[in-house]
This record gives C-alpha cells, sequence and structure tokens, in this order.
C-alpha cells in the first residue's frame, strides 16, 4: 500500500520503451534483410545465421553464470549481435566460423569490458573484423551455389561494370545481410518510425561517402558509379544498423555528425585508395574508438554557463 | 642464510614481482617478438644473460660510478654486453639472431634491466645482485615462453615447432599477428591476478600481500605502517621475537623496494635530465 502512494519527483518517465523492447524491434527491422538472405543465398544462409545467435546468447549466458552475476540474455542484445554477425558473414563458411566469431563478440569486446552498455566497440563488427585478420581466406570467399567470384565492389575495383538494379534488389554476391538495399532501408524505415534511430548519423555518413566518391573517386559525378558505391557493400547495414548502435555512438548531437563525416570519410579512404574492396567494418571500428573524444569535445555548455555575454 | 636469500632472489623474480605478468615492463619484446615458443625462449634467456651480467658489474662497480652520471654508466655496461651476446648469437645460433632481429640490440633499452640497475644492483651485494638478475631474467623467460607457446598453439597449432592441433585445425592467424600478443598478454596477466587475488583472499601467503604503496610487505621495513599490520595481523608480535640474523638480514635487503611505475618515470626523467644537462653543456 505504502509503495502506491510513493511519488518520486519528477521527470517522470512515461514512455515505455526498455532495452529489451528496443532490442525486439532492432531484431524485427532485421527481418528483410535477413529474410532476402535466406531467399537470396538458400537454407544455408538461416542455419549461418542462427548459428551466430545461439552461439552469442550461450556464451553471455554461460559466463554470467560461471562468473556469478545477474543474467542478462532477457534484454535481446545479445541475439541483436548474433544477427548482425551472422549477416556481416558470407553464405558459404563453416560452421565453427559462426561459434568463434560469436564467442569473441560476446565474451572478449562485450561482457570483459562489463557487459552491454560498457563495450567501447560494436561486438558484431568487432568479431566480424577478428574473423576478416585469422580467416582471410574463408571470410573473403563469396562464393556459394547462387553465384561465384568477386562481389559488385570487387569487380568495379578491377575496373567491370555491374548491373545496379541488381545491387539494389540484392541479387549479388556478397555477406548474408548486406546485399539488399531495398531489405535493409525497409527495416531502417521501421528504426526510423518507432523513433529508435534518427538520421543524424546515417545521413551524415552516407551523404559524406557520397561526396568522397565524387571528389576522389576518379570518376567524377557518375550516377551509375556513384550508386553502385552506394547500394554495395556494406554500407548501407553498417550506416543504419550499426554505426548507430546506442553504446558506441557519440551521444551529443553534434558529436553524432562528426562522427557520421568521419565514417564517410574513413570509408571512402578504404574503399578508394585501399587495398581491399571494403572497408565499411574498418571505419566504423576506428569511429567507434574516438567517440569517447569527441563526446569530450562536443560536449554542451549548461546554460549560463560560458559563451558571449552582451 | 645467504643461500636463503639467493633463493629468495630466484622466486622473487620468477614469481613475486615476474617482470611481465607482475610488473609489466619489456613490454616491446614481450609484445613483438613472441610469434612462437623458441623465439620467446630464445629473447628471455638472452636478456637474462644480459641483466645478470649488467647487474654483476654494476653491483660491482657501485660505488665507483658517481651518483650523477649513474645513468650513462650504467647504459654503457648493459650496451657493452648487449653488443658481446649480440655478435655470440650471430655466430653460433644464427636462426634465432635472425628470428630476433632488431629486437636484440634494442634489449639495451629494455627497463628491466636498467630498472634492476637501479633499483636492486647499485644498492645490494655482488652475489644477490648477479641472482637477482638471473631470477628477473628466468622470470622474463618464463612469461615469454608461456605467451609464445600460447601464440604458437593457436596462431599455428604447433608448440615448439611441434604439431599439437589435429590437421583439421584452421590456424587462428591473428595469434601470430600484433592484436594476437595483446589477447595473449591481457587475458594470461588477469589469470595471473586471479590466482594471486584468491591466494591472498586466503591467507596462504603473506609475502604476496601488497599494500596501497605498491611495496609487499613482507619486504617493507616500514614501521607503524597500517597495511603492514593489517597485512602481518597476529604476526606482527611473533616478528619482534625473531632473532638477529634475520634482523640484519632484513637491514641487508631494506633497499630491495620492488620498482614500480614511479621508479619508472624517474629513472626516465633522470635519463631526460642527463640528456638535457649534455646538451646545455653542449651549447
Amino acid at each position: 500500500m505504502n509503495e502506491k502512494l510513493n511519488v518520486s519527483s519528477n521527470p517522470h518517465v512515461r514512455s515505455k520503451s526498455s532495452t529489451q523492447v528496443i532490442m525486439l524491434t532492432v531484431v524485427i527491422a532485421l527481418l528483410p534483410a535477413f529474410g532476402f538472405g535466406v531467399y537470396n543465398f538458400g537454407i544455408k544462409a538461416l542455419i549461418t545465421v542462427l548459428i551466430t545467435i545461439a552461439s552469442c546468447v550461450l556464451t553471455e549466458l554461460l559466463f554470467e553464470v560461471f562468473m556469478k552475476k545477474p543474467l542478462t540474455i532477457g534484454d535481446f542484445s545479445a541475439v541483436v549481435t548474433g544477427m548482425l554477425l551472422g549477416l556481416n558473414l558470407p553464405v558459404g563458411v563453416p560452421w565453427w566460423i559462426g561459434v568463434i566469431g560469436g564467442i569473441f563478440a560476446i565474451l572478449v569486446v562485450k561482457m570483459l569490458f562489463g557487459g552491454l552498455g560498457q563495450n567501447f566497440m560494436n561486438p558484431a563488427l568487432g568479431a566480424r573484423c577478428f574473423l576478416v585478420i585469422s580467416y582471410t581466406s574463408i571470410m573473403t570467399n563469396f562464393d556459394c551455389d547462387a553465384y561465384t567470384g568477386a562481389t559488385p565492389l570487387a569487380t568495379l575495383k578491377a575496373g567491370g561494370t555491374v548491373n545496379i538494379m541488381d545491387m539494389i534488389i540484392g541479387k549479388t554476391a556478397g555477406t548474408i545481410g548486406e546485399t539488399s538495399m531495398i531489405a535493409i532501408v525497409l527495416g531502417a524505415c521501421l528504426l526510423i518510425l518507432t523513433g529508435i534511430i534518427d538520421l543524424r548519423i546515417p545521413g551524415s555518413y552516407i551523404v559524406t561517402f557520397a561526396l568522397f566518391v565524387c571528389i576522389f573517386g576518379g570518376r567524377g559525378f557518375d550516377p551509375a558509379f556513384l550508386s553502385a558505391q552506394l547500394s554495395g557493400g556494406g554500407l548501407m547495414l553498417g550506416a543504419f544498423f550499426m554505426a548507430t548502435d546506442y553504446v558506441t555512438r557519440p551521444v551529443t548531437k553534434k558529436g553524432q555528425y562528426i562522427y557520421g563525416i568521419f565514417l564517410g570519410i574513413m570509408t571512402g579512404i578504404f574503399r578508394i585508395f585501399g587495398p581491399s574492396a571494403e572497408g565499411v567494418s574498418y571505419a566504423i571500428i576506428l569511429g567507434n574508438l574516438l567517440v569517447p573524444l569527441i563526446e569530450k569535445f562536443t560536449y554542451p555548455k549548461a546554460f549560463g554557463m560560458g559563451g558571449e555575454h552582451i | 642464510m645467504r643461500t636463503d636469500s639467493i633463493g629468495n632472489r630466484l622466486l622473487n623474480g620468477l614469481f613475486k614481482e615476474n617482470p611481465t605478468f607482475v610488473l609489466l615492463l619489456g613490454m616491446c619484446p614481450t609484445l613483438a617478438v613472441t610469434t612462437s615458443a623458441i623465439n620467446g625462449l630464445g629473447m628471455g634467456l638472452t636478456t637474462m644473460v644480459v641483466l645478470a651480467m649488467s647487474n654483476l658489474f654494476i653491483s660491482l662497480l657501485r660505488n665507483i660510478i658517481p651518483d650523477r652520471v649513474r645513468i650513462p654508466a650504467f647504459i654503457v655496461i648493459i650496451a657493452s654486453f648487449v653488443t658481446i651476446v649480440e655478435l655470440l648469437l650471430k655466430a653460433y645460433i644464427p636462426f634465432l639472431y635472425d628470428a630476433l632481429g632488431i629486437y636484440i640490440p634494442l634489449i639495451v633499452v629494455n627497463c628491466i634491466i636498467l630498472g634492476r640497475a637501479e633499483a636492486y644492483a647499485s644498492k645490494n651485494p655482488v652475489i644477490l645482485s648477479l641472482f637477482d638478475g638471473i631470477g628477473m631474467g628466468l622470470g622474463f623467460s618464463l612469461a615469454l615462453t608461456i605467451i609464445g607457446a600460447v601464440r604458437e598453439l593457436f596462431g599455428a597449432g604447433e608448440c615448439f615447432g611441434m604439431r599439437i592441433m589435429p590437421e583439421s585445425y584452421v590456424p587462428c592467424s591473428i595469434f601470430i599477428l600484433a592484436p594476437g600478443a595483446f589477447f595473449v598478454l591481457a587475458i594470461l596477466t588477469a589469470i595471473q591476478n586471479k590466482i594471486k587475488i584468491e591466494g591472498e583472499a586466503k591467507g596462504k601467503d603473506m609475502s604476496k600481500i601488497q599494500s596501497g604503496c605498491g611495496v609487499d610487505c613482507m619486504n617493507c621495513n616500514v614501521e607503524g605502517c597500517s597495511d603492514r599490520k593489517a597485512a602481518y595481523g597476529e604476526k606482527e608480535s611473533d616478528k619482534k621475537e625473531e632473532d638477529l640474523e634475520v634482523l640484519e638480514l632484513n637491514e641487508m635487503v631494506s633497499d630491495t623496494v620492488p620498482i614500480t611505475a614511479e621508479d619508472i618515470t624517474a629513472i626516465n626523467d633522470a635519463v631526460n635530465n642527463e640528456e638535457v644537462k649534455e646538451d646545455t653543456q653542449n651549447d
């Protein structure tokens, strides 16, 4: 009875959003890209993603049981990590790649730094980079039943031409979740409409990257080249789902623009001047590392503190 | 009496103040050359020879070296031994010389060696200093060999060049690249700390209790230190009844202050100051 009469001081939280609801919405928003991946690459894509999800959730569960910490798998963040990691793998990887990736993402990148909210780097991307460095030949082999040969970006890098319509729909080689621009944008619209993400980071990221490609791409303003660069590779998945990760993005508004611009420039440098065709994951990880610095310099002034005196 | 303290010096370097896992000194060779167990062992033993010999000679000359120029004098002694070892390696173990490369000359600036010279050898008798160097070198070798073995095991599926993992194991090559060195060092240090803290909690070994000042309480002679009293507890009263010999020993090793991060900065500052002084003198 007493508890009912106790009214805490304002502000009163009236939103129903919790970590669990936000993470579930992200899972739902990833389903179109996931579904298209399964449609595009076959049942093996489904199995690969399920393995990474199971690996992430089990790692978190076992770590918390073993270390006698409160169980947090109910917040679905491990599911999101596992899903993003699975969507970032090529379809032909052996099953143990997914298991190792999941363990590394949760154990090393997330739990050793203190769990959700404490990780300085996006766990899924950290694990992807770990796998790419460790098992380069497996992680860059995009051959599968449906497609053989290079990804569109690698073809572009080698000077070939690509079919833009196929790239936007997603009927190309690549990792499971990155191929279809339409499916990713569909999921991103859900996140934007529910207010979970806003366009500050993805917008500044994509616009900066487009400008960079126009200036340094070597082809000037070439709509075909530009749209291929925008729809190819992990740019859309990275910009909407991984750069906007609550834990590893700056909290200040100004900082989010700086972060997006930095990611755009780094992705452009990696793609155009780097030896490999893709650079979104490395760009986002480098951006993650700069977040504390960006926040330090964009910390807003409290009203009445400093500024000009009239 | 003396044999006991020699054993103490060896154990101190191997476990209690292990230069890699406890003091975290000499990180450059630790991270760079431990791509395989044999490289780690080679680097560790090379450093041990230099460490023991330089400790020996610095201790011999400790009353002759003027205090103001002690750092340059230490560097000259250390550099001489590094050059000797480098030439010997090049002549007799060329494969190790090729594998270690630039990191052999860089032993000169390994802060374990300068640290032991400054913290121990320049203040203590010759035999003890020699065994301090050997103990520290053994601890360094042990740590580097373990790190190298773990990295080689996961990164190549081998250990000392012998195949350990089954044929189907696909090597995880990040372990023999630079990031793997950081992963392995961090995880091994964490395990070492875990074991040590559990040991302290059970009160198994009083000597491992470290007070807030970074000095372990067994070697600490500060009277009335609350940490020390807490560490010894009832043992404080027993200590007063110890025979004179032990007290003498304590006085003898009273300068055996384990090196801390502040000491390193102090050494660096001293080196810098010397350089600045030399520069100004040249001007």
